[in-house]
């Protein structure tokens, strides 16, 4: 059952209940939160995502709070639970929505073991995987909000979730994370996207959040074989530049930006290591994101 | 029904848990907030519960032993640093806890989530081998006059030390209860009887019987039982492993009268035999149960463990577990300091608590980019 078929009073008692159990492509995910915000930015970013019944065994758990405290009443914050205990120090209480998203990624860099995961943007094409693997500010969530308006299918925004033989890459589908300025810049270039509300003053900037295609949501359990690593850098204005980059020093990067290589130890690395192997890797510098979308237009097509 | 304390159960009996999806959730984050996830992704292994448990638990507890792996060699690893570290020391290197239970292969080790690495050392030799340690990178935080003090003069440890590069942290004690503490103990009676590890050269271990008494004093004293019921089954693992040496028990019993660390013993007995029905063999039990507390003293803490070896997780509390471990984590320090400075000492650290939450923006700095 997908999201927005679920009656509103049942879907309000299980969020504020036992928890509303949402599939994620290969992590269901137990959601819990009593706060307006977050119930309503999930009815409109999550509408399209299938629901299983609130007594299923989920992967990540957890729950978006008031912390229950005396400041409540001077300032109202929100926290998160994961294990019945609060992960970070309280935010202001306009963050529950983008906290939630922060959350469930927690949760599964945290928990998850059985997936190699690498802080990287994925769109598929012709089932071959673009992965965009970056430091926060390279514009890896742009490009991925971008390319998934222009015949690219999204994967995630944020979590690379490959296999441990290193052979295929599957995908979270949920909502892409847009900071301060790409923020115009994608409603410039998707206008008939559909945004949540943003949240001004977090730790990043001003922050909302894009809802993925119901199309993109139907298919999130289908994987796609890997075949282009590119480490994207935007520069104002600078010429769009796709460089061969050698492999090995790929890697190191990829190990740099896992959330759980190290901690898998020898899979984690023979997963990377299958996953380099199997793509063509790239440096590429931009200014222009028509530039970017044309050049990988090019890639997929060659 | 996934309220309560689901997790106990996996480690009593060999009946294969009977849970359903939610519960096995629960068990898995119960687990975790215990540290006792590696362990119970061993236990289904060895007892066999993959086949039946939900795709779920079973691939967190597949990743789990992946992990539990890698925790063991970076361990390996950092005792093959710390040897380097202490070559030709010229006293004994006395490992505590985790890193004894691998360097001796003792069951404990088994699933294990290590941590700090923990050292005895003779308190003559604290300098030379803080000396030794900074020269090979591992460092000291910056304390304040006050912690510096509480480390070196009240507990029985130096500051907590941090290797700069690989930032694990290293633990180093002169004997295994501060020297302030009800159940004192001289660092070189137990040194006495340590026992070189054979190809681990220098490192060594304490006696068996030492070395359960260490865990029990561990357990009884600690004011934070979020691992209490890891050091139980620790324990358990223990008496399991040595009482098939004859004369264990004998040797047990007598060592907790000399050492005078009986009641922390009969405490951790009690609750061995409460959770899993074991009980010490019928020729040591009058030895032992002189050594208890006095009956009402004794009967109370046996409830109060009861309740604190319960998962810190919000569905196992009861109505009263908020009071339990409050009481317990006072009492905690009560053994450990005489009142005097207790209460000095948790006036402070609630102070200090309080400024820092006072200070404290909400995260207008901090990114929340999630750490591995």
């Amino acid at each position: 059952m997908r999201l927005s078929e679920l009656p509103a009073p049942e879907f309000d008692a299980r969020l504020a209940g036992e928890g509303l159990c949402l599939r994620t492509g290969p992590f269901t995910a137990r959601v819990c939160s009593a706060i307006a915000a977050v119930r309503e930015g999930i009815r409109l970013l999550y509408a399209d995502f299938p629901v299983a019944e609130s007594g299923t065994c989920c992967d990540i758990s957890l729950e978006v709070r008031r912390p229950p405290n005396l400041r409540r009443w001077l300032r109202p914050q929100v926290e998160f639970v994961a294990d019945g205990a609060p992960v970070y120090e309280p935010f202001a209480f306009n963050q529950a929505l983008p906290l939630l998203e922060w959350a469930m990624n927690w949760c599964i860099a945290t928990h998850v073991n059985h997936y190699l995961l690498v802080h990287a943007a994925v769109v598929e094409r012709g089932g071959r995987a673009l992965v965009l693997p970056a430091p926060p500010g390279s514009g890896k969530s742009t490009l991925c909000a971008a390319l998934v308006h222009r015949g690219w299918r999204l994967l995630s925004d944020e979590n690379a979730v490959v296999t441990l033989d290193g052979a295929s890459l599957f995908g979270t589908c949920r909502p892409v994370s847009l900071k301060n300025r790409s923020i115009d810049v994608i409603r410039a270039h998707a206008p008939q996207a559909v945004f949540g509300p943003p949240a001004h003053g977090t730790p990043k900037g001003t922050v909302l959040h894009l809802r993925p295609s119901a199309e993109h949501v139907a298919r999130m359990d289908e994987p796609a074989l890997p075949a282009w690593v590119v480490f994207p850098r935007w520069q104002p204005g600078a010429d769009a530049v796709l460089a061969e980059r050698p492999k090995a020093d790929a890697l190191i990067d990829l190990v740099d930006q896992s959330f759980n290589c190290a901690r898998l130890g020898r899979s984690g690395f023979d997963a990377m290591a299958a996953l380099v192997d199997a793509s063509r890797v790239y440096d590429f510098g931009y200014g222009r994101l028509d530039d970017a979308i044309a050049v990988f237009d090019r890639l997929a097509d060659q | 029904m996934s309220r309560g304390d689901l997790l106990t159960a996996c480690f009593v009996g060999t009946d294969r848990p009977a849970l359903t999806g939610v519960q096995w959730e629960v068990v898995l984050s119960q687990a975790r907030r215990a540290r006792l996830a590696g362990r119970l992704a061993r236990r289904a292994v060895e007892q066999d519960w993959f086949a039946t448990m939900p795709d779920a638990a079973r691939h967190h507890l597949q990743g789990l032993l992946r992990v539990e792996q890698t925790r063991r060699n970076q361990t390996l690893w950092e005792l093959d640093c710390l040897r380097r570290a202490l070559r030709g020391a010229g006293f004994p290197i006395v490992l505590l806890k985790g890193a004894a239970y691998v360097a001796a292969a003792l069951p404990p080790a088994r699933g294990r989530q290590f941590g700090d690495i923990d050292l005895l050392v003779p308190r003559e030799c604290l300098r030379e081998v803080e000396a030794r340690l900074l020269g090979a990178g591992w460092v000291g935080e910056k304390l304040d006059a006050y912690d510096e003090r509480y480390y070196r003069d009240w507990m029985h440890e130096l500051p907590p030390l941090t290797h700069v590069e690989r930032g694990t942290a290293l633990d180093v004690h002169h004997t295994i209860a501060p020297p302030t503490s009800r159940w004192k103990i001289d660092g070189a009676r137990l040194l006495d009887r340590a026992r070189e590890v054979p190809g681990e050269e220098p490192f060594f271990v304490l006696a068996p019987e030492d070395i359960v008494l260490h865990s029990a004093v561990h357990l009884m004293q600690e004011g934070d039982f979020g691992a209490g019921l890891r050091d139980l089954l620790d324990i358990d693992d223990l008496l399991d492993h040595f009482g098939r040496e004859t004369g264990f028990w004998p040797t047990l019993a007598a060592r907790a009268e000399a050492l005078g660390v009986g009641v922390p013993l009969v405490q951790a007995l009690d609750q061995r035999s409460r959770l899993f029905g074991r009980r010490p063999p019928g020729e040591c039990r009058d030895s032992i149960e002189r050594l208890a507390a006095p009956a009402p003293r004794r009967w109370l803490m046996r409830h109060l463990l009861a309740v604190a070896l319960r998962p810190d997780h919000p569905q196992a509390d009861g109505a009263t577990t908020t009071l339990v471990r409050t009481t317990l984590y006072v009492r905690s320090h009560w053994l450990r300091m005489p009142w005097y400075r207790i209460v000095p000492h948790l006036l402070r650290k609630a102070a200090l608590r309080t400024a820092a939450r006072l200070r404290r923006p909400d995260r207008a700095e901090a990114g929340p980019a999630p750490g591995p």
